[in-house]
C-alpha cells in the first residue's frame, strides 16, 4: 500500500478488515443496549470510520492496476481468506460508505419517526449488519466469503425492510417476498460457486480466474456462470427476476429505502461484472454470448417495460423503485457491451443513479415527515409549502430524466456513445425512448408539486404539519448538488468509473 | 440409462430434492409451506457440497495424535475433503438464520392479517387499495 | 404437580443431564466431532424443555429475556473482539498467533479457536433461546382488536 493519505499508517494498513469489522461489532453493541440515540451514534461512528478507511482504500488504488491485498488471520491467498481491493470496488466502498454516512443524518429524525421506540437499537443493529454484509460483498476476494456476506446484509435488509409495518403491514409481505427471492437466489448463486469449485477446486477469485483460464469449453464452468448470472440478477433486480424491489422499496421506512435504493442492486451490479470480466474471461464465448443475448435484451425489456410500469403508479415510491428497476436496465445494458467504454458507462450510472434516487428519496420520506403523505395525488401543491425539499425533488428528478448539467445527463451520454461505438443504434433508440416515459413520470409528479396551490392545513391525515428539520435537509442537498456539481465538473466520477472499467476488463484479479 | 443414473444416484437425489423444494415453494400458497420449501431446495444444495467432499476410500480429515507424536503419519493416506463440510456449516447457520427470519415475519404477518395464505393477503391487500386507491 | 406429573420429574432428572451433554459437546469438541454450534443448540435444549414442561413464565424465569438479548450481543462480541486484539498486536485482524509467544507449535491459534468457541457457544445458546421465546411467548390467538 502506497503512503496513506488520511489514517496513520497502523491503521491503513488493516482499512480493509477495519471497513468491515468496525460495523460488523458495533452492531453488537448496539444491540444488547436499549437506546436508539445511542444506537445511532454508534452506527455513525462505523458508517464514519468505514469512509475514512474507504477513504484510505480508494487513494491506494489510483494507480496503473493497483490493488490492495489483504489476508485475513494471516493466512495466505490462495488458502486463506483475502481482501482485495482494486479501481473497480474502491469506487464502490467509496459510494457505500458516503451514502450510509449522509443517509444516517438523514435517519436521525426519520427513524425516530417511523420505527417504534423498543425497536430502534435493534434496528441500528439490523442496518450496520447490512451496511457491513455490502462492503463486505465488495470487498472480498473469496467467492464463498462472497456468498456469506450477501447473505448477512440479506438479513440485515429483511428485518429494516419489515420495520416498515408500523406505517403499512405491507412492509411484512413485501420483506417476506423479498426473502423468499433472495434466498433463491443467493441459493442458485451457492450452486454456482459450488460447480466453480468442482471444476477448479478453489474459492478464491484471482486463483479461479487463473484455473478456468486453463479449461477452454468447460461445461461444469459454463453451467456455474449461469448459476452465478440468474442468482445475483435476482439480487441485482435484472429485469424479469425484479419483482421484489417495487413492494419492498415502496413499504420499507424512508431510511431504508433511501440507503437501499442508493446501494443494494448496485453491488449486487458489482458482483455480476466482477463475475462476467475477471474471473470468467469475457473473450471467452460463453460469457460473451450470455452478455449480448442474455444480459442485453433483458436489460433493454426492462428499461421500457419497468418505465411504462412506472407511469401507472399511484404511490411516489412505487413509481420510484419501478424507476428503479428500470435504471438498472441502464447499467446492465453498459455492461452488455461489454468494451471499455461500455462498462465504464455502466460503473458512472451506477455511481449518479446513486445520487439521483438518494436525493429523490430523501425528498419523499421529508415530505412524508411534514405532511404524512405518500401517494402521488396527495404531494399536490407542496412544492409551494416546503419549496427547499420540492426544488432538490425535482433536481434529482431532471437528473433522472437527464437533462443536460446534471448527473443523469452524463451518464446517458457515455452511455450512448459507448452504444454508437459498437454501432447499436436499437441500443441508443431503447435509451432515448426510456428517457421519454423518464419525462412523462417525471412530469406527473413534478405537475402535482409545483402546478397546485398550496395545500390546506386542515386537509391532512395526520392533523399538522411539522416543520423539516436540519437533519433532513442537510443530506438531501448533499445529494441534490452532487447531482448538479458531477453534472458540471464530472471528470471527478468518470475518471473514477474508467479506472473501475479499466480493473474489470484488464483482469483487477491477477491477470 | 439405469448405469448412468446408478453412477449419478447422489446428483440424481439432489435435482429430485431441489425441484420438490422449488414446486413447493411456488405451488403452495401458504406461508409457512413456503418455507418449508425453501428450506428443503437449500439443503439440496447443502448436499450438492457434501456430496463434492467425499474422497472414495478416503479417512476422516483429523491428523491421529499419536501418529503426529510418533512422526509416523503416512503420506499416502487418503482424507476427504473438509473445505465443502465447513463451508456448509456456514451456509446451514446461514440457512438457520433467514428460516428464522422467515418464520418471524410470516407471525407477524400472521397478526396483522390474521391469515397465512397468500391469496387471503392479497385480497386483504388488495381491498385496502381500492379504499384508499393506494 | 397435578397433571403431567412424569413428565415434570423425567424432566427435573433429565435437564442436568442434557447440560451436562452439553458443555461435553462442548469440550470435548478438541478430540472429536462437536462444537460450540452443536452444544449450543443441546444448551438451548435444555432451556427450551424446561419452557414446554414448566411453562413460558418459568423459562423466563431461569433465562431472562434481557439476558438472551445481552448474550447474543456478547458472544457475537467476543469473536468480533478476538480478531480486533490481533489488530491491536499490529497483526492482521483474526490472526490468532499473537494470541501467544509459542508460535512453532500453533498454541496462539489454538487459545484463540478457544476464544471464538466460547463466543460462539454463548451466542448460539442464546439465539436459539431467543428465537425459542419470540415464537412461544406471543399470545396464543389472535385477539379481535388487533386485527
Amino acid at each position: 500500500m502506497s503512503d496513506p493519505i488520511l489514517l496513520p499508517a497502523a491503521l491503513a494498513a488493516h482499512a480493509p478488515a477495519l471497513l468491515v469489522a468496525v460495523p460488523l461489532i458495533l452492531s453488537t453493541v448496539a444491540a444488547a443496549q436499549p437506546s436508539g440515540r445511542f444506537a445511532w451514534a454508534l452506527a455513525f461512528i462505523s458508517a464514519a470510520v468505514a469512509f475514512f478507511c474507504a477513504i484510505e482504500l480508494f487513494a491506494a488504488t489510483r494507480g496503473e492496476y493497483a490493488i490492495v491485498s489483504y489476508a485475513m488471520g494471516g493466512w495466505e491467498p490462495p488458502f486463506g481468506i483475502e481482501f482485495r481491493i482494486d479501481g473497480l470496488n474502491a469506487a464502490l466502498l467509496l459510494l457505500l460508505s458516503a451514502t450510509a454516512l449522509v443517509t444516517l443524518v438523514f435517519g436521525f429524525s426519520t427513524v425516530e419517526d417511523e420505527v417504534d421506540p423498543d425497536k430502534r437499537s435493534l434496528f441500528y443493529s439490523a442496518f450496520m449488519l447490512c451496511f457491513s454484509g455490502l462492503s463486505g460483498v465488495a470487498i472480498t476476494g473469496d467467492a464463498f466469503n462472497l456468498f456469506v456476506f450477501l447473505e448477512i446484509s440479506s438479513i440485515g435488509t429483511y428485518a429494516i425492510i419489515a420495520m416498515g409495518w408500523s406505517n403499512d403491514r405491507r412492509a411484512l409481505t413485501a420483506s417476506f417476498n423479498y426473502l423468499v427471492m433472495g434466498t433463491i437466489g443467493a441459493t442458485f448463486f451457492v450452486i454456482g460457486i459450488g460447480f466453480l469449485y468442482m471444476a477448479t477446486g478453489t474459492l478464491n477469485m484471482a486463483d479461479m480466474a487463473a484455473r478456468i483460464a486453463e479449461l477452454p469449453g468447460n461445461r461444469v464452468v459454463e453451467v456455474g456462470f449461469a448459476f452465478i448470472l440468474v442468482g445475483i440478477g435476482l439480487k441485482a433486480a435484472l429485469f424479469p427476476l425484479h419483482l421484489w424491489l417495487p413492494n419492498a422499496y415502496a413499504f420499507a421506512p424512508s431510511f431504508v429505502t433511501t440507503f437501499l435504493a442508493a446501494t443494494a442492486t448496485k453491488v449486487a451490479f458489482y458482483v455480476i461484472i466482477r463475475f462476467s470480466f475477471d474471473v470468467f474471461a469475457i473473450d471467452s464465448g460463453f460469457v460473451q454470448n450470455a452478455l449480448t443475448y442474455v444480459v442485453t435484451p433483458l436489460a433493454i425489456a426492462g428499461m421500457i417495460i419497468a418505465s411504462a410500469q412506472a407511469l401507472f403508479q399511484a404511490d411516489a415510491r412505487r413509481l420510484l423503485a419501478y424507476s428503479s428497476v428500470a435504471q438498472v436496465g441502464y447499467m446492465l445494458l453498459g455492461l452488455g457491451i461489454a468494451t471499455a467504454a461500455g462498462v465504464t458507462a455502466g460503473a458512472l450510472h451506477l455511481l449518479n443513479h446513486a445520487l439521483m434516487k438518494g436525493a429523490l428519496f430523501m425528498a419523499l420520506g421529508a415530505f412524508f415527515y411534514s405532511y404524512g403523505v405518500r401517494r402521488i395525488d396527495d404531494l399536490k401543491g407542496l412544492g409551494q409549502a416546503m419549496p427547499a425539499v420540492g426544488g432538490a425533488f425535482t433536481i434529482g428528478a431532471l437528473s433522472l430524466i437527464g437533462v443536460p448539467f446534471t448527473a443523469g445527463f452524463i451518464s446517458k451520454f457515455y452511455l450512448i456513445q459507448a452504444a454508437l461505438q459498437n454501432g447499436w443504434w436499437w441500443a441508443v433508440v431503447a435509451i432515448l425512448a426510456a428517457s421519454v416515459l423518464a419525462v412523462f413520470y417525471c412530469y406527473r409528479m413534478l405537475v402535482a408539486l409545483w402546478v397546485n396551490p398550496k395545500p390546506e392545513p386542515e386537509h391532512l391525515p395526520n392533523g399538522h404539519v411539522r416543520k423539516v428539520p436540519l437533519t433532513i435537509l442537510v443530506p438531501l442537498y448533499v445529494f441534490a448538488l452532487a447531482n448538479l456539481y458531477f453534472g458540471i465538473n464530472s471528470e471527478f466520477m468518470v475518471d473514477m468509473a474508467r479506472i473501475a472499467a479499466e480493473a474489470a476488463i484488464n483482469g483487477g484479479v491477477g491477470r | 440409462m439405469i448405469e448412468m443414473l446408478g453412477e449419478r444416484f447422489t446428483y440424481a437425489v439432489i435435482i429430485i430434492l431441489m425441484m420438490v423444494g422449488l414446486y413447493a415453494l411456488i405451488a403452495t400458497g401458504n406461508l409457512v409451506k413456503r418455507m418449508v420449501g425453501l428450506t428443503i431446495f437449500q439443503t439440496s444444495v447443502f448436499l450438492l457440497y457434501i456430496s463434492m467432499g467425499k474422497v472414495f476410500g478416503g479417512a476422516p480429515p483429523i491428523l491421529p495424535y499419536y501418529e503426529i507424536k510418533n512422526d509416523s503419519l503416512d503420506p499416502t493416506a487418503l482424507y476427504s475433503n473438509p473445505l465443502p463440510h465447513v463451508l456448509i456449516l456456514t451456509a446451514i447457520v446461514v440457512g438457520v438464520a433467514t428460516l428464522a427470519m422467515g418464520l418471524a415475519l410470516v407471525v407477524r404477518i400472521r397478526e396483522a392479517y390474521g391469515t397465512i395464505e397468500d391469496d387471503d393477503i392479497a385480497e386483504a391487500d388488495y381491498s385496502l387499495e381500492l379504499e384508499k386507491g393506494v | 404437580m397435578g397433571a403431567h406429573l412424569i413428565l415434570r420429574v423425567v424432566a427435573k432428572l433429565l435437564i442436568p443431564l442434557i447440560f451436562i451433554f452439553g458443555f461435553y459437546v462442548h469440550f470435548h469438541a478438541k478430540y472429536a466431532p462437536g462444537g460450540a454450534f452443536q452444544a449450543g443448540v443441546i444448551l438451548a435444549a435444555a432451556v427450551i424443555v424446561y419452557g414446554l414442561i414448566y411453562g413460558m413464565d418459568a423459562a423466563r424465569k431461569a433465562v431472562p429475556p434481557w439476558a438472551a438479548r445481552v448474550g447474543m450481543a456478547l458472544g457475537a462480541f467476543i469473536f468480533a473482539a478476538v480478531g480486533f486484539v490481533s489488530l491491536i498486536f499490529g497483526e492482521n485482524f483474526l490472526d490468532y498467533d499473537v494470541l501467544h509467544p509459542d508460535v512453532e507449535h500453533a498454541r496462539g491459534q489454538y487459545l484463540g479457536i478457544i476464544l471464538v468457541e466460547i463466543g460462539v457457544l454463548l451466542t448460539v445458546t442464546t439465539v436459539i433461546i431467543a428465537i425459542f421465546y419470540a415464537f412461544a411467548g406471543r399470545s396464543p390467538e389472535i385477539t379481535e382488536e388487533e386485527w
